[in-house]
C-alpha cells in the first residue's frame, strides 16, 4: 500500500482503538448500565454485529472452500487470504456477543454444561469446532511457505517460520503433498459445517415461535445468502485492494468475484423480496405493521437509503456498468459494509412487537420500552472490536504467507 | 506463495484422483461421526429434564393448622388459600399443581400488586415481575378501562426453558418456572422467547443512581429462590433474566405470594390446583376463565375471569 494512504489509516486506526477502549473499558467495570438496550428490545448493536460478523465469516470461508476443493485455479491467489478473513470475522463476531453477555465470566458454560435442546448451544459448539478446523486449515495452508521462510527469512517471519512450521528446513514433496491432502479433507468438512451454522443462526431466530417477525422457515436460507453476500463482498474488496500484483491475474480474479458477487447479491435481493412482500401483501398482522415501521418508520432511510441504494444499487451499477477491477472492489466494499443494516433490520424490528398494547405505560422505566437506538457507548465498544480486528487483520496479511508475495510487496518472503 | 513450485509437484491425474476420493472419504466419516454425536446429543438434551429441587418425601413441609379460625367455603379467600396451601406443602412437591387466578372484574388497577412485588424481591429498574396494563375501551360516552395483571405464566409447555443454552432455567415438578442465577450467563435468548414479555433482564441500575446518594435500601439482599442474593460488585442477579416465580421461597415457608396478599380488591388467588377442595380449583373451571395467548399452545397457569 503506497505511503499516503498509510499514514491517514494509522491515524484512523489509533482514534478508532483509543475511543474503543475507553467503551471497551466502561463495558468490563460497569457492565450494560450505558447500553440502551433493555428488558423489551433486549438485543441491539452488539447481536447485530455478532450475526453481522458470523455471516462474513461464513461467506469468506465457502469461497476460500470452494477454491480449495475444487481446485478453482484462477480463485488461488486469494484463498488463503479469504480464509484468514474468515477467522478474524468470527472472532470479533465472538467478541461482540461476549460483550453481550450479562455475566461475561461464565461463557464456559456453554462448553462445561451445554443443553443441546438449544438453537444457541449448538451454535457456540459448531462455532467453536469451525474456528479450530480454520485454524488448522490455514496452518496447513501455509505451513509449506512457513518451513520456506525458516531458512530464507529473518527477522520476525523467520522466527515465525520457525515456531509454526513444525518441521526442520522446508518441507519435502510428500509432507507438502499431505498438507494439500488433509487441507482438502478439512474444507470438505467445513464446507456443511458452515452451511450448518450460518444458516443455524437463521434458525436461532426462526424457531422463536414467540417473534412473528423471525418466525419464518425462510430465515436461515436468508442468512446462509447474506453470509455469502457479504463474505464474498469483503472478499473482493480485500483482493482488490490487498493484493501486490497488479497483473492481468489479479484482475481477472477480481472480476470473476465481481460475477460471483452479482449473481448471489441477485438472488438475496430476490429472497428478500418474497421476505417482505408475502406477509405485505394484504396489509394485515404484526409482521406488516413491523414491516411498515422497517420501511417507513422513523428509521426508513436505513433501508432505503444505505440499504436499497448503498448496498443494492449501487454496486449492481458498478458491476455492470464499469468493469473493472477497482469497481468491483468498491462494489464489494459497499455491499460488506451496508450488510449491517441488515442485520440491524432483522435484530431491532424483531423485538418492537408486544403482545399487549399498554405494557410499555404498565410500568414506566427507560428499560421497559419497544424503542431502541444504539448508545454511544455501544458504538464504542463495537468500533473497539472494529479496531482489534483490523489489527488482527493487519497482523496476519504483514506477517503470514496470505497472499503471493512479488519483489516489490511489503511482508515477508521467502 | 511458490505457484510455479507447486505447479511442478503436482501428482499426475490418476493420483490425483485417488487423493480427491480418499479425501471425500476422509471428510465424510468425519462429518458422519459428527452427525452421529450431534444426533445423540439433541436426542440426551430433548429426553432429561433439569432441576435440582429435592421430591418425594424430602419435600413434604408440614406445617401448624390455624386451630382458632374454623376455615369452611364461605371464609374470607385469603384464609381458604393459606389453609389450601398448608395442605398442599404437605404432599410431596411433585403432586402440587400451582395455579393462579385473577379476577379482572375485581382488578381496580392501582398497582399495589407490582409495587409489593418490587419490595419483595428488590427489583432494580428496568426489571418488573407483574405489570398491571390498563387498556382503555370504547368512545366517549361509552367508555370502560381494562385492568390485566401480567405475572410470569408458568407455561406447561414454557417456550423459555427450552432455549437456554447451559439448563439455567426450568420448569419444576410443581409448575414453577424458575432461573437459578448461579448458571445463567445473562445471553437474553429466554426474554427473546417469551410471548408475554414475561421475562426481563437485569442490568445492574439501581433507582437512586443521579441522586446526592444511592440509598441502604437498594443494596438490601433479595431471597428469591430461598437464597441470599446481594446485588453488590455485579453479582447475580445482576447480568440475569429475572422473572416472577409465584415467590416461591414465601411458598417454601407456608406464605401466600406477596401479590396476592397485597391485593386490595381480593382479585389474585392462588393455590394448589391438584387439590379439589383448593379456591382456585373452583375458580378455574368457571366458564368465564380464559387463558392469555391461548393460539401460542403454551398452556398457561394463570387464569383470568372475565
Amino acid at each position: 500500500m503506497r505511503l499516503h494512504w498509510r499514514i491517514p489509516l494509522w491515524i484512523a486506526w489509533l482514534a478508532a482503538a483509543a475511543w474503543g477502549s475507553l467503551g471497551f473499558i466502561e463495558r468490563l467495570s460497569g457492565g450494560h448500565a450505558a447500553g440502551n438496550y433493555g428488558s423489551y428490545v433486549v438485543w441491539g448493536l452488539w447481536v447485530s454485529a455478532y450475526i453481522y460478523f458470523v455471516g462474513i465469516s461464513a461467506g469468506s470461508f465457502l469461497l476460500s472452500s470452494l477454491i480449495y476443493v475444487f481446485g478453482e485455479r484462477r480463485f488461488e491467489r486469494i484463498g488463503r487470504l479469504a480464509l484468514f478473513t474468515a477467522i478474524v470475522s468470527l472472532c470479533m463476531a465472538l467478541f461482540s456477543i461476549w460483550c453481550d453477555l450479562g455475566q461475561m465470566s461464565r461463557f464456559h458454560r456453554i462448553f462445561t454444561s451445554p443443553n443441546f435442546g438449544s438453537m444457541m448451544a449448538w451454535m457456540v459448539w459448531l462455532y467453536s469446532i469451525y474456528l479450530l478446523l480454520m485454524l488448522i486449515e490455514l496452518w496447513l495452508a501455509t505451513r509449506a511457505d512457513l518451513g520456506r521462510w525458516q531458512a530464507s527469512a529473518r527477522g520476525a517471519c523467520g522466527v515465525i517460520g520457525r515456531l509454526l512450521a513444525c518441521s526442520r528446513g522446508p518441507l519435502d514433496a510428500r509432507q507438502e503433498r499431505s498438507c494439500r491432502h488433509w487441507l482438502k479433507v478439512l474444507l470438505l468438512t467445513g464446507i456443511p459445517l458452515a452451511i450448518a451454522f450460518s444458516g443455524g443462526v437463521g434458525a436461532l431466530f426462526s424457531t422463536l415461535s414467540a417473534r412473528a417477525f423471525w418466525h419464518t422457515p425462510l430465515m436461515p436460507i436468508l442468512f446462509l445468502t447474506g453470509a455469502l453476500v457479504s463474505g464474498v463482498g469483503l472478499v473482493a474488496f480485500l483482493a482488490a485492494v490487498f493484493s501486490p500484483q497488479r497483473g492481468e491475474d489479479q484482475r481477472d480474479t477480481v472480476l470473476l468475484l465481481g460475477r460471483a458477487l452479482l449473481g448471489l447479491l441477485v438472488f438475496d435481493v430476490i429472497l428478500e423480496w418474497a421476505e417482505f412482500s408475502v406477509p405485505m401483501w394484504y396489509g394485515v398482522g404484526p409482521e406488516y405493521s413491523l414491516l411498515m415501521r422497517v420501511l417507513f418508520g422513523e428509521f426508513w432511510w436505513v433501508f432505503w437509503v444505505l440499504h436499497v441504494g448503498l448496498g443494492c444499487v449501487v454496486p449492481i451499477l458498478l458491476l455492470t456498468v464499469r468493469w473493472r477491477a477497482w469497481s468491483v472492489g468498491l462494489a464489494g466494499l459497499l455491499v460488506a459494509v451496508t450488510f449491517m443494516t441488515v442485520r440491524l433490520n432483522i435484530v431491532i424490528p424483531g423485538l418492537l412487537d408486544p403482545h399487549f398494547q399498554g405494557l410499555q405505560t404498565a410500568f414506566t422505566d427507560h428499560r421497559l420500552v419497544f424503542w431502541y437506538v444504539p448508545s454511544v457507548f455501544e458504538w464504542q465498544v463495537t468500533c473497539f472490536i472494529l479496531a482489534v480486528g483490523a489489527a488482527l487483520f493487519y497482523l496476519g496479511f504483514r506477517f503470514l504467507p496470505l497472499v503471493p508475495r512479488d519483489e516489490g510487496a511489503a511482508g515477508c518472503k521467502a | 506463495m511458490n505457484d510455479a513450485r507447486h505447479r511442478t509437484d503436482e501428482p499426475p491425474a490418476e493420483t490425483s484422483s485417488t487423493d480427491n476420493r480418499r479425501a471425500f472419504l476422509k471428510a465424510a466419516a468425519l462429518l458422519g461421526g459428527a452427525a452421529a454425536a450431534g444426533t445423540a446429543a439433541l436426542v440426551h438434551a430433548k429426553r432429561t429434564t433439569v432441576g435440582n429441587e429435592p421430591t418425594g418425601a424430602a419435600s413434604v413441609r408440614e406445617l401448624p393448622p390455624l386451630k382458632s379460625i374454623a376455615i369452611e367455603r364461605r371464609s374470607d379467600p385469603l384464609l381458604r388459600m393459606q389453609e389450601a396451601l398448608r395442605r398442599a406443602l404437605a404432599k410431596p412437591v411433585e403432586e402440587r399443581r400451582w395455579l393462579m387466578v385473577i379476577d379482572t372484574r375485581k382488578c381496580v388497577g392501582c398497582h399495589a400488586c407490582t409495587i409489593a412485588c418490587v419490595a419483595e424481591n428488590r427489583l432494580p429498574p428496568g426489571v418488573v415481575y407483574r405489570p398491571v396494563v390498563t387498556e382503555e375501551l370504547g368512545v366517549f360516552p361509552n367508555v370502560a378501562l381494562r385492568f390485566t395483571p401480567r405475572p410470569c405464566m408458568h407455561c406447561d409447555q414454557p417456550p423459555c426453558t427450552p432455549v437456554c443454552p447451559v439448563k439455567a432455567t426450568w420448569k419444576r415438578p410443581d409448575g414453577i418456572v424458575v432461573i437459578d442465577y448461579d448458571k445463567c450467563i445473562g445471553c437474553g435468548y429466554c426474554v427473546t422467547a417469551c410471548p408475554y414479555n414475561a421475562r426481563t433482564r437485569n442490568l445492574g441500575e439501581y433507582y437512586t443512581d443521579g441522586t446526592p446518594a444511592r440509598q441502604p435500601y437498594e443494596s438490601r439482599p433479595s431471597f428469591e429462590y430461598g437464597k441470599l442474593w446481594d446485588r453488590e460488585g455485579h453479582r447475580s442477579p445482576v447480568g440475569n433474566a429475572r422473572k416472577c416465580h409465584f415467590c416461591l421461597h414465601r411458598l417454601e415457608e407456608g406464605m401466600l405470594p406477596e401479590c396476592v396478599t397485597s391485593c386490595i380488591g381480593r382479585a389474585t388467588f392462588f393455590g394448589d390446583a391438584a387439590d379439589p377442595d383448593a379456591l382456585v380449583a373452583e375458580l378455574c373451571a368457571r366458564p368465564n376463565a380464559r387463558r392469555l395467548l391461548e393460539e401460542k399452545g403454551t398452556a398457561p397457569r394463570v387464569v383470568y375471569l372475565v
